[in-house]
């Protein structure tokens, strides 16, 4: 709390906090495209600012009525209009558009159609009602919330293609620091890419309102090296864990609603309304990157979701309190 | 406010009647029955303000819960319906009404007509529009019924689809929000129709379309706008109400239906709504710079041809709203370029005031410094509409904070203050007193400290990546300290309104009396009493050049020897 | 200043300006055609998209009707002719020509609708097909229904012989609204039945 009282708008901007979703500290190929158009641009508006409010600043100053003059009663001469002044104020402009627009046309291109290495990775993204679901098609890979993609190396580039649709409302995927945002919508697929060049962890959130709990939509990047793309690759491809400590947890988890909506993978819960939980252990927040991911947290989310998300879909479990925390233990149990 | 801000503007009641409750009852069923151009005007206008104040406090509820991360002032559900009912009212309740009421009560004075060409539909079309803000608020009693926190519309002023389907907006919030807007679409096409058909066909003898004052040229241009743009909403809005009642399949996702067919459905009437809203805030600019800087406003034509040029424009760039819904390259680079086309005659208007201020004689009255704060505004709204029509910029800025601030620069920095700016202009016509010019320079500063403090910082999450329309937000992301400070600003200028409708109350009954023509100003409005009678004019009057009043006064020099 | 300055008359050039009645309905006019060209839009958006039911080969195309609704165009001009020229026994008649007319091409919707509905199995909930043909058609005859009351209620003013040569430019803004009616139909049958099918 003290830390963003404290922290300096320079600082801020410049986006050297741990939180920072700062369009200003770009961090991969289109957000450092995009940063290097938007200076442009800001430069051409800065001058033009510059030029008109000064202008406009001067006549006000100059051309103020004074009441002590000699002549303050008498209206100034009248003036109708110049074409060749108001010719020149139209091509300038002109001018200024079609550069601009050259600017612009170059990096749209260039993002847009991109061409794409075969070896990149292909992840399906698909928005709920408030949470992301994140499918690697080639590793076999199904998870939520926290998506884990390769650091790119500028000179060799694996850029993660994101394949993106909705299962209900409108969403918008959108981590400042690695690409501008593209919208989730149902019944229709958009793609973007993005490729983080430095190890670390990106924020984001949704950002098309979507229902309810749109605030607590929140995006979470992680990007691996290699190794620990790997490493995290072959943990999240192991069935889920079969802890026999937990066995009370799993069957009042199989026993409740919990199976119709979640997966584990390897059990009977099969459910694909809400996330995958076969390796829910590992992640590090819960809710969608509310709140970390601690027993305590997730007891009380399960115990009723709307103590950290009011608006989810998820319904209060109704628990007793020994249910509850088998049921947690269990949860914990999935690593 | 209701009871206060009509009784405030009219004119007082007959002295002749003695028992107080048969006046009041007369005054109401005066007013109720009316269709002359002006009181129907005023009546926008006192409708308008009390939805301004509503939605007003609506937006101060938003910054209190913002102001602290993880918030809980109010529930995430209280919030979606706020910032809804926020948008929707001041699109459809405040602006569009209060920019017709000016629009009623000036522009059959300014082309010396006695009336609107329809008067009866005139008042049809201002009773519909009433009815549907009054629906729209009904919608806290009726949607769940009187049990229930209530519950208004919670699907955000531009309702993407799905959003609004059965299946994701259960009960009847999006019922009343759909038929509040088709009702007040319906009063909006009656008024266009209206006022084109005003312009066109009561002009006054020797009123020539190139000798037509600024104001009524700019409400020409919007009122056609209004036509190829309302109706789209509209329907769209009948589509959506189908999809509602009867099962059909416009923007049903599960059946086939497009999302991205209302965006684009919506979006064709809400960019050019923006201008349909700033086109007359435009006309009183040209009103109100050249009355204050003594000069003729600086090309006539280039300013007729670069209002009719931006409405014609306007219609090709609704897409820029879409920047990330998906589109291909090069629709996305057509879309940048017809966006940043209309920067040029934009960009012409702001010149030509600029020109028309040059070498003059600049007052610096309440009104005419309003009317510069409008010019630096726009400014500035117009440059960052240039980063926004970038579309990679877009693509990060969108949807962001940095949008909202945009459009409250354009909405609030460009469009109210041309508001206010109009109000100390025509107050002293429509009520015959003049404004408190001390208390009208206090509320200045004060709104305009309060507007840069709330705008120009709220830009800055914006590019720090906070989205807009989240009812609370991380605190490690450092946009705290901004939001804090922009709930602050909004506070100071709740405090200028209040002193604005102070100053209107106070002014009504004390201030100076006003006379037919305390601007010394030129157009024809000016040449009858203030407020005027019921005829307008004793004599229908005939012009021979834009500026009637200027030649009355400048007998050796009229301006129709230069035109 | 402290009076109201008095604009001195001056003779000017005749000043005619135009009817605003004509204007008035200009201007609806092309308020309305934006609304169907969103609904066309919508038709052709969402043409050969249905994904289970009817398709637009189930249409037959309303040759008759349409031919009935496209000369009442040609009576409505008559009828004004002749009031303009005060022959009011014509003005009814072609007046009611029109209403005939105009009643026809509505009969003609019913028999489709009823047809489409009761042996095709096609309702505006079946498919995006059903959505987009009964909404169009549908928004085209509520504008003709409008139509049909307006110009009965002219026929029986006409025939209680309450219309006079002096309404003759009220019937002309009635007549360019059943115009309009009629060429948005123009452009409906192309799209539904020529284009679409």
């Amino acid at each position: 709390m003290h830390q963003v009282w404290f922290s300096l708008p320079a600082q801020s901007l410049s986006g050297n906090g741990s939180g920072s979703t700062s369009i200003f500290a770009p961090a991969g190929s289109p957000a450092h495209s995009i940063f290097d158009l938007s200076m442009l641009v800001l430069a051409i508006c800065t001058a033009i600012f510059l030029t008109v409010g000064g202008l406009l600043l001067y006549v006000l100053v100059r051309y103020r009525h004074r009441a002590n003059d000699a002549n303050a009663a008498q209206e100034p001469p009248q003036i109708y209009g110049s074409t060749q002044i108001e010719l020149s104020w139209t091509v300038i402009p002109i001018l200024i558009v079609v550069m601009l627009f050259l600017a612009t046309a170059r990096i749209i291109f260039a993002t847009q159609d991109h061409p794409r290495p075969a070896d990149a990775l292909d992840v399906t993204v698909i928005g709920h009602q408030f949470w992301w679901e994140y499918r690697y098609p080639q590793l076999g890979i199904v998870t939520a919330n926290e998506l884990h993609v390769p650091v790119s190396d500028p000179h060799h580039p694996t850029p993660t293609y994101l394949t993106m649709s909705s299962a209900d409302t409108d969403h918008s995927f959108w981590v400042p620091r690695l690409a501008g945002k593209t919208d989730l919508i149902p019944n229709r697929i958009n793609t973007m890419w993005i490729d983080p060049q430095s190890a670390g962890l990106y924020l984001g959130q949704c950002a098309q309102y979507c229902g309810t709990q749109h605030a607590k939509m929140l995006l979470r990047v992680y990007a691996d090296s290699p190794a620990d793309f790997a490493a995290w690759v072959a943990s999240q491809q192991r069935p889920a864990v079969e802890d026999p400590s937990v066995a009370a947890g799993l069957a009042v988890f199989q026993h409740n609603a919990c199976i119709s909506c979640h997966t584990v993978a390897g059990t009977v819960a099969t459910g694909r309304f809400g996330p995958d939980l076969t390796h829910l252990a590992s992640r590090d927040t819960i809710a969608s990157g509310s709140v970390p991911n601690t027993p305590a947290n997730l007891r009380a989310f399960v115990q009723d979701p709307a103590n950290f998300k009011p608006g989810a879909l998820m319904p209060p479990m109704h628990l007793n309190d020994h249910d509850l925390d088998a049921v947690t233990a269990y949860l914990m149990s999935l690593k | 406010m209701a009871t206060q801000a009509t009784p405030n503007l009219s004119q007082p009641a007959g002295s002749e009647h003695t028992a107080p409750r048969r006046i009041w009852v007369e005054v109401l069923h005066d007013w109720v029955t009316t269709v002359d151009h002006k009181k129907i005007g005023l009546m926008y206008i006192g409708y308008a303000l009390v939805f301004l104040v509503i939605a007003g406090f609506e937006a101060l509820l938003m910054r209190v819960q913002l102001s602290l991360p993880n918030n809980h002032f109010v529930s995430p559900q209280v919030f979606n319906q706020l910032f809804t009912m926020h948008g929707t009212t001041m699109v459809f309740f405040v602006g569009m009404p209060i920019l017709f009421g000016f629009g009623n009560y000036l522009i059959p004075l300014m082309i010396g007509a006695r009336d609107m060409a329809f008067p009866r539909l005139n008042a049809f079309s201002f009773w519909i529009s009433a009815f549907g803000g009054l629906l729209l608020y009904f919608s806290y009693l009726g949607a769940s019924g009187l049990s229930g926190a209530g519950s208004a519309p919670d699907v955000g002023w531009w309702a993407y689809a799905p959003l609004t389907a059965r299946a994701f907006s259960p009960g009847h919030s999006t019922d009343y929000w759909t038929l509040a807007i088709l009702l007040s679409g319906i009063g909006t096409i009656g008024t266009a129709v209206n006022i084109v058909a005003t312009t066109i066909c009561m002009r006054c003898p020797g009123m020539k379309l190139n000798r037509m004052p600024l104001l009524v040229w700019l409400y020409l241009v919007m009122s056609c706008l209004v036509f190829v743009t309302i109706s789209p909403l509209t329907a769209a809005q009948i589509m959506l109400m189908l999809d509602r009642y009867l099962g059909s399949h416009f923007f049903d996702t599960q059946a086939g239906g497009s999302a991205v067919l209302w965006m684009h459905f919506f979006w064709i009437f809400g960019h050019p709504e923006v201008y349909v809203l700033v086109l007359p805030a435009f006309g009183f600019a040209n009103e109100i710079i050249p009355v204050f800087s003594r000069k003729a406003i600086f090309g006539y034509p280039a300013m007729v041809a670069a209002s009719v040029g931006i409405g014609f424009i306007s219609l090709s760039v609704w897409a820029h709203h879409m920047f990330t819904v998906g589109m291909t390259s090069g629709a996305n680079t057509f879309f940048t370029l017809a966006t940043m086309a209309i920067s040029v005659p934009t960009g012409i208007k702001i010149f030509n005031w600029l020109a028309t201020l040059w070498g003059g004689k600049i007052h610096f009255t309440a009104s005419m410094m309003f009317a510069i704060g409008f010019l630096f505004q726009f400014l500035i709204a117009g440059l960052t509409g240039i980063m926004l029509s970038v579309a990679p910029f877009d693509w990060q800025l969108g949807g962001s904070y940095f949008v909202v601030a945009h459009f409250h620069y354009v909405l609030v920095g460009a469009i109210l203050f041309m508001l206010f700016s109009a109000f100390y202009y025509w107050f002293p016509k429509m009520s015959g007193r003049m404004l408190s010019e001390k208390l009208g320079k206090w509320h200045f500063w004060l709104f305009l400290i309060g507007f840069h403090v709330t705008f120009d910082l709220m830009h800055i999450p914006g590019l720090e990546g906070m989205p807009r329309r989240i009812y609370t937000y991380e605190a490690d992301r450092g946009w705290m300290m901004w939001n804090m400070a922009i709930s602050c600003g909004a506070v100071i200028q709740t405090v200028a309104t209040l002193l604005f409708v102070y100053n209107m109350i106070w002014s009504y009954f004390k201030g100076p009396v006003a006379g037919p023509d305390p601007w010394d100003a030129w157009t024809l409005e000016w040449s009858t009493t203030s407020p005027p009678p019921q005829y307008n004019f004793a004599e229908t009057p005939t012009v021979e050049s834009r500026r009637p009043l200027w030649d009355l006064k400048h007998p050796l020099d009229p301006d129709s020897h230069y035109e | 200043m402290s009076t109201a300055a008095v604009i001195p008359h001056t003779t000017t050039e005749p000043w005619v300006l135009p009817a605003r009645g004509i204007v008035g309905m200009a201007c609806l006019i092309t308020a309305e055609s934006a609304i169907f060209i969103i609904f066309i839009v919508a038709y052709l958006y969402y043409l050969g998209k249905s994904i289970t039911g009817p398709t637009p080969s189930i249409l037959e195309i309303p040759i008759f009707t349409s031919i009935c609704l496209f000369s009442s165009s040609a009576t409505v001009h008559f009828a004004v002719s002749a009031l303009h020229a005060g022959r009011r026994a014509a003005t009814s008649l072609w007046l009611a020509a029109t209403v005939l007319l105009g009643g026809i091409f509505l009969g003609g919707t019913a028999h489709e609708w009823y047809q489409l509905i009761y042996r095709d199995g096609l309702t505006i909930r079946t498919n995006l097909f059903g959505t987009t043909f009964y909404s169009l058609v549908g928004l085209h005859a509520s504008h003709v229904i409008v139509g049909l009351i307006m110009l009965s209620l002219t026929l029986i003013f006409s025939l209680t012989g309450h219309l006079t040569e002096k309404h003759t430019g009220r019937l002309e803004v009635l007549s360019l609204y059943w115009h309009f009616v009629d060429a948005v139909w123009v452009v409906v049958f192309t799209v539904v039945y020529l284009l679409g099918r």
